[in-house]
């Protein structure tokens, strides 16, 4: 079929259903790294989402079992207190993924708006968000954040929140410099001679343009805050809740390295999560690619 | 007029510099001292509730304490608190009390500065040589493999990585034994040994330090390699490479002043970008390997709710960073001779 080999050229015409369609086969198929992205995000989205019925977490805990190695009845062996490992890997993705969405959003809601509006307005509201956003962004994060937890008592959403809102500098840099250069454009300038409104400009005109940094920038700030969220839950800094990371801290300050039949243990959890990470990044990088007709093969 | 443009864009990363210290002072201050439920508010009331002191007293004490003059209105507090902080002085530690906030970080630094640094610089010097190898191997069939690796590498988090280097080193058994004995992946040095300038001290350091500087290494050598590929690939296509091919000037002399040169610039960029991941990521390694640095000591502030130390490591944290990031910035203007006549970089 000649549709197939070239759906860009032909789609264009037709109804946007089929577009989109074909726009999410490009995407998934096009690329090897992202096509195991995909695969891999979509079994952990589906992981969390069957897993409190399928593999219902154990309440109680069973002092006979404890630390044990991988057998049939515990796939990956057992914890400290005698809890299966594997209810709480498929367990633990969701709170993971829940929480890299909320805190990518804020940032990426942020970035973007602060990013082109301040490329739009310019003059001295530009310098100075711009200033700010380079002092912003050498300040270290991480040790920032430890800081803060001695300061206020952070849970997951207000971490999210808190994340969120510190992540704006970097996408307002890339938006900024992208929304610049755009402006040259002929069609930006054909908008803003037609006297329409800076909403629509933002929105209608410049915003489509940019979905592509802004999609690969989400998955970023996705990473960043997964990296945060375990990193402080790692060093104990965050209340304990059934994610990854508790896992790994639960892990270790239980001395399961010093276990040898306890290896699966702190092994599994970190594999999921990076495993999670990496499928994000790839299949960011694949979906970058669908909003870029340069990179298009 | 050269020179004063250079003159002009470097006062300019100057003032930025300043300014971040400042803006990361104020934050310490609003966070001691002006949020809601503050450590010194906080102080107070638990001196009242609990010993049933007056509220004068209390107050006297958490002066004392958090070597403040409570007294006195916020804006001559804030005032004298940059004053002091200016001056590298942040007052007692409050979990060992008696010694300097100033002294229980020189004694961390060091440590750190060591492990981060020559990580760093191993990973710099390898990602480049082998970012530029791959660059020219780019039709042979290891190239993918090396890449893809690059790219695991550059998105796990760091702190991932040390628990494998950890399993792999100190917990699998390698015919019979593990490769390294798990007690030397903790601590600085190990308990018998004198510190000084001896072989068996310096030949120990370097061991327990092994694993946290190839944590480092690793963590950022993928970064590198797919910079210095990305940039080395776009650099041999540009005109002048061509034209210096043609001209028949030798190899090594196109390699490192024509693709070299303007293949560093994205990266001497990036490095300042990450040196505060970096140092953050150096929090979570050295909690891992026990490693008595600047991260762990910062942590163990943190959880014994030291807020003077707490001030004083994150200060030096931001200053180094933010130091670095200028030598950075200068060292781009020494590269790109093109930046001198203009306003911004990058």
């Amino acid at each position: 079929m000649a549709k197939k080999e070239a759906p860009y050229i032909t789609l264009s015409q037709s109804s946007r259903f089929k577009k989109t369609l074909a726009q999410m086969r490009f995407a998934i198929l096009h690329d090897k790294a992202g096509f195991a992205g995909f695969c891999i995000l979509t079994a952990i989205i589906i992981l969390s989402i069957v897993a409190p019925v399928v593999f219902p977490l154990d309440v109680m805990s069973d002092p006979s079992q404890i630390m044990q190695g991988p057998s049939s009845a515990h796939i990956l062996g057992t914890d400290y207190l005698g809890r299966d490992i594997w209810a709480q890997i498929a367990n633990g993705g969701r709170e993971l993924l829940v929480f890299g969405l909320i805190a990518a959003t804020i940032g990426m809601v942020m970035g973007v708006l602060l990013g082109a509006f301040s490329a739009i307005i310019g003059g001295v509201f530009d310098e100075v968000l711009s200033f700010l956003a380079d002092v912003w962004l050498s300040i270290p994060r991480f040790p920032l954040l430890v800081v803060l937890s001695g300061f206020v008592k952070l849970d997951s959403l207000t971490l999210a929140v808190v994340l969120g809102i510190l992540s704006w500098a970097g996408l307002y840099r890339t938006i900024r410099a992208e929304v610049f250069s755009l402006r040259e454009r002929e069609f930006i300038e054909a908008a803003f001679m037609q006297d329409l409104g800076l909403g629509h400009i933002i929105l209608k005109e410049i915003l489509p343009n940019l979905m592509g940094f802004i999609i690969v920038n989400f998955t970023l700030l996705m990473r960043a805050s997964i990296y945060s969220q375990v990193g402080l839950v790692f060093l104990g800094l965050l209340p304990l809740e059934q994610n990854w990371g508790v896992m790994i801290n639960q892990a270790w300050t239980q001395g399961a390295i010093y276990n040898p039949n306890s290896i699966w243990y702190i092994l599994a959890p970190t594999i999921m999560i990076c495993l999670l990470i990496i499928s994000l990044v790839w299949a960011g990088k694949a979906l970058e690619d669908v909003f870029n007709p340069s990179l298009r093969k | 007029m050269k020179p004063k443009a250079t003159a002009i864009y470097l006062l300019q990363r100057l003032l930025k510099m300043l300014v971040t210290v400042w803006v990361v002072m104020t934050i310490i201050f609003f966070l001691v001292r002006l949020m809601p439920s503050n450590p010194v508010d906080r102080y107070i009331e638990d001196q009242m509730v609990q010993y049933g002191m007056t509220y004068e007293d209390a107050k006297t004490r958490a002066s004392f304490l958090f070597d403040m003059d409570l007294d006195q209105p916020l804006s001559a507090q804030y005032f004298e608190y940059l004053g002091k902080a200016v001056r590298l002085d942040f007052g007692e530690s409050l979990l060992s009390p008696g010694v300097p906030v100033m002294q229980i970080i020189a004694s961390r630094l060091p440590w750190t500065l060591f492990t981060v640094g020559s990580g760093l610089l191993l990973s710099f010097v390898v990602g480049i040589v082998i970012g530029t190898i791959m660059a020219f191997k780019r039709d042979k069939w290891y190239e993918p493999l090396v890449t893809g690796f690059a790219s695991f590498l550059s998105a796990i988090p760091d702190f991932l990585l040390a628990i494998f280097l950890l399993l792999f080193f100190g917990v699998f058994t390698w015919g019979g034994s593990t490769l390294i004995p798990i007690q030397m992946l903790r601590g600085n040095y190990s308990m018998g040994v004198v510190p000084g300038w001896n072989l068996a001290f310096i030949q120990d350091v370097f061991l327990h330090a092994l694993i946290p500087i190839l944590t480092y290494m690793l963590s950022q050598l993928g970064v590198w390699i797919l910079l210095m590929k990305g940039c080395t690939t776009s650099c041999l296509n540009t005109d002048y490479v061509t034209m210096a091919k043609i001209r028949g000037l030798p190899p090594g002399k196109i390699l490192f002043s024509y693709i070299g040169r303007n293949a560093m610039l994205p990266i001497v960029t990036e490095f300042a970008m990450r040196l505060g991941l970096i140092v953050g990521g150096a929090l979570i390694i050295e909690q891992l390997f026990v490693y008595q640095g600047i991260g762990l000591e910062l942590l163990n502030a943190t959880n014994g709710r030291d807020y003077p130390l707490m001030q004083g490591v994150f200060l030096i944290m931001s200053i180094a960073i933010v130091l670095c990031n200028f030598l950075a910035e200068v060292f781009y203007v020494v590269l790109d001779p093109r930046i001198k006549g203009q306003k911004k970089g990058g």
